[in-house]
């Protein structure tokens, strides 16, 4: 076997003073071999991107590395110089990064964006560099390579965005790509396209591929082998099937068990139990501009007709723009339909304004997606919670009597009421936010991406808390997600949404077994790591 | 990447007292703090306790003792006849007016004309921004008055104020206000439209939380870091154009000593006698330059999002 393109030996990268912990990154070593693709699986704060940042030369003034080697067919990289940096990388180098977005210059066209690191890197004539850069935007499988050519990148959707970062990516034919969370901010059908297209082309040129990860479903799909980081350390190493397989490690064990199945695991909700909420043709059409600017309406949701019934879990899936979000936000009352009605326990609720709309609110609360942004940063997490009850007349001790046993009810020691919100970690914010919502003793929970900030293992411990509470309380809990395998876990039965409308519904087992949308059956089928029982595992 | 986010098994412990220190420490230990409010402080005693650092009626008209350079000693006499030994540690001007005694004196009218055109005008831009902010239809109308009033260059109102009343602290103060007030207007109505957007603000709504008691309680106390720093700019600033209108004479009356108007009768003989431009001179740039290095200080611990070191908490 030939020498490994990369190899990181013993690498360890020290963090400022005053962090959690005293190193970023300690007595880290795996090497990408050409052809390859290696996984860094890892949560957050695990030191995975630190690594990728290292490798590029990227790191932060403020990280130093303090020992090991990363070489690069044998060239220390820690010791090159920044000029010799600049040349290796996109020739020998290359990166691909989460946000497609923020990684493009916008004020310049695609086209010229690609062109920019042929004419710096190589002596191509410029109608050379133009059937090059061409030709490369047809090898990414973009439609009109010409017209995208031309493109600013705001004129491209997210996936076409990404394609464009890898055809840069790999115009030079780098011996290493290096991709940070490349898929993260796309949608499930887009990221399985684009893991295709990497697996394509890294087999086609024979590129060596580290790829950064915390999807264990995505790892499924793409490695070939796997390296598990925990704290900056690495606790696992090997072939994926091995470690996928049978993980050794006690982390990596917790980690897959944490991914849930893609199959259903609560029975369908029985067709007699009482229905707790219903919208009937509900509509929402967004206006912007106006006055002097250019009227545009943006319609997110269209026609809907839901059924929540008292104590099941109902989830609405579906991909960005789907009106998943605005549909939650109408049911809780957040913004008003543009038309339709909603029924709460069969009354009207769409219209409701003062003292009725209030008490609305008492019945149905919302927990959030960003559990940063939830809490006021500025008061504490018991005035937090107390502040729905005292709005609605309870007294004061009470309130913070009942704040106690929700602490307690959400695992949550009852002392950190008087600590304020960044004192917490996500989960623990997530916690509190749940809480919040409980005090004031609703009826229907409505949860919007309730769990798709925080990391795997966190994410099943909140699963597995409302779970709990709705078998207590015997809560309806209306559940927004993107993520088909948390819709799985928790949800008796799933709307599908597409472009503001219901597309299908139905019990879980139903909707996932036997889809009969072609749209659902494309997002089932884009479902990362879809053939790999995680949860099932060791 | 985040890394203080979970750490796995480690759910229920919580990260311990804040990694954060307290607002008041890290005040404390920001050397830009340190200095401007050292500085600051000095000024603010030695003009607040002037009569009792050795100066005299800085209105006194003193013939005998006329343009003295600094350091010189004479023979005051009051206005009732008595007469005592001083010395003009800062030289006297053409009146024979002891130019330490304006200048301390003279700080007085600049510390207040900033520290009120600053409380004044936030007092007046956050009541506007939050109207302009939480109700849709008021936006538009006070927006554009805002702009109008922004289009009026300040040094021609007061002018225009001082020709109209008379010239007084209040109408200087009245003033230099007014068009200060639109850009605090601008910044509570920006901070307020995003905070109205984060999601506390919107749970607290579903919580039935009353629209007074939201502003009061949730979006107010999360403007208040940029506003303090803003506050502190407009300080600066007031005070440097209350200079300048003394300077021009549109400001106060001239028996009032300020830093503005002895350095405008100090410039007829500044070739000869630098002293009654240079010494105000040091002092309102002293001032201007604490009260800046407090407002960045202020920026850097209090609102990172607007720090040029760009560290977040």
């Amino acid at each position: 076997m030939s020498a490994p393109v990369l190899a990181v030996e013993k690498l360890e990268v020290s963090l400022p003073a005053g962090a959690d912990r005293a190193r970023a990154v300690e007595n880290v070593s795996f090497s990408v071999n050409a052809g390859e693709v290696r996984c860094l699986v890892g949560e957050s704060g695990s030191g995975k991107s630190i690594i990728a940042q290292t490798v590029m030369g990227l790191l932060p003034r403020n990280l130093k590395t303090t020992a090991g080697h990363v070489l690069l067919n044998g060239e220390n990289l820690l010791q090159a110089g920044p000029e010799r940096l600049r040349r290796l990388r996109g020739e020998k180098l290359a990166m691909i990064f989460q946000e497609p977005m923020t990684a493009l210059n916008p004020i310049m066209r695609c086209g010229a964006q690609i062109d920019e690191l042929l004419a710096q890197h190589t002596s191509m004539a410029p109608a050379q560099r133009r059937a090059r850069v061409l030709q490369m935007l047809e090898h990414v499988r973009l439609p009109d390579p010409a017209r995208i050519h031309a493109a600013y990148p705001h004129q491209l959707s997210g996936g076409q965005r990404q394609r464009i970062m890898i055809a840069m990516a790999l115009i030079l034919k780098p011996a290493l790509l290096i991709a940070d969370e490349p898929t993260t901010a796309l949608d499930v059908t887009t990221q399985a396209e684009i893991l295709g297209l990497i697996r394509d082309l890294q087999r086609e040129h024979g590129t060596a591929v580290l790829f950064i990860t915390h999807d264990f479903g995505v790892v499924a799909d793409i490695a070939d082998d796997v390296s598990v980081l925990c704290l900056g350390d690495l606790v696992e190493s090997g072939s994926a099937r091995d470690v996928l397989g049978s993980p050794r490690h006690p982390y990596t064990r917790m980690l897959l068990q944490a991914v849930p199945e893609l199959v259903s695991r609560k029975p369908a909700t029985s067709s007699d139990a009482p229905v707790a909420m219903r919208t009937r043709r509900v509509n929402k059409v967004f206006v912007t501009g106006g006055w002097l600017g250019g009227r545009r309406e943006v319609v997110a949701a269209q026609d809907v007709d839901l059924e929540v019934r008292r104590a099941e879990t109902l989830g609405i899936v579906g991909e960005s723009g789907s009106g998943k979000s605005t549909l939650a936000r109408i049911l809780a009352r957040l913004i008003d339909p543009s038309s339709g009605d909603i029924e709460l326990d069969g009354a009207p609720v769409a219209r409701l304004r003062g003292a009725p709309a209030r008490a609305f609110r008492r019945k149905v609360q919302v927990v959030f997606q960003d559990p940063y942004r939830s809490l006021n940063p500025r008061r504490t997490v018991g005035a937090a919670i107390v502040e729905g009850p005292l709005n609605f007349g309870a007294a004061r001790e009470e309130a913070w009597r009942r704040a106690q046993e929700l602490m307690q009810l959400v695992r949550l020691p009852a002392h950190a009421l008087q600590r304020y919100p960044h004192e917490f970690s996500g989960g623990q914010r997530q916690r509190i936010c749940i809480a919040r919502a409980l005090a004031v003793q609703p009826e229907v929970l409505i949860a919007d991406e309730a769990v798709s900030a925080l990391d795997v293992s966190v994410q099943a411990q909140i699963l597995e808390l409302l779970d709990e509470i709705q078998q207590r309380l015997r809560l309806t809990i209306v559940f927004i997600t993107h993520d088909l395998r948390v819709a799985a876990r928790i949800c008796n039965r799933i709307v599908v949404m597409q472009h503001g409308r219901i597309v299908e519904q139905g019990p879980v087992a139903q909707v996932f077994e036997q889809p009969r949308e072609v749209y659902t059956r494309a997002l089932i089928n884009a479902a990362p790591g879809k053939g790999f029982a995680f949860g099932r595992t060791a | 990447m985040d890394s203080a986010v979970t750490e796995p098994g480690a759910e229920h412990t919580i990260a311990g007292p804040a990694a954060r220190p307290a607002v008041w420490t890290r005040l404390a230990r920001n050397w830009s703090v340190r200095i401007g409010g050292a500085v600051l402080a000095l000024l603010l005693l030695a003009s607040g306790a002037a009569p009792l650092l050795g100066t005299i009626d800085p209105a006194l008209i003193d013939p005998v003792n006329r343009d003295l350079l600094p350091g010189a000693t004479g023979e005051v006499m009051l206005l009732t006849g008595e007469s005592f030994p001083h010395t003009f540690w800062l030289g006297t001007d053409s009146y024979g007016r002891d130019i330490y005694s304006r200048v301390l004196y003279g700080g007085r009218v600049s510390l207040v004309v900033g520290v009120t055109v600053a409380l004044l005008s936030l007092l007046f831009g956050i009541l506007i921004g939050l109207a302009a902010g939480t109700i849709r239809w008021l936006d538009g109308v006070l927006m554009r008055v805002m702009d109008g009033l922004m289009a009026i260059p300040g040094i021609l109102l007061a002018i225009a104020l001082v020709a109209l009343w008379r010239a007084s602290i209040w109408t200087v103060i009245v003033a230099i206000t007014i068009p200060e007030i639109p850009r605090v207007v601008r910044l509570v109505r920006s901070l307020v439209l995003s905070i109205r957007e984060e999601p506390y603000v919107e749970a607290a709504r579903s919580l039935g939380t009353p629209t007074a008691i939201m502003m009061v309680r949730h979006i107010l106390p999360n403007t208040v870091a940029p506003l303090i720093v803003q506050g502190t700019y407009i300080c600066a600033s007031a005070i440097l154009v209350e200079a300048i209108l003394s300077f021009l004479g549109v400001g106060l009356p001239t028996d009032v000593p300020t830093w503005g108007n002895i350095m405008a009768e100090g410039r007829l003989q500044f070739q000869q006698y630098p002293h009654n431009v240079l010494f105000p001179g040091i002092f309102l740039a002293l001032t201007v330059l604490a009260v800046n290095m407090l407002g960045d200080g202020l920026r850097d611990t209090l609102d990172p999002r607007f720090s040029k070191h760009g560290e977040r908490p």
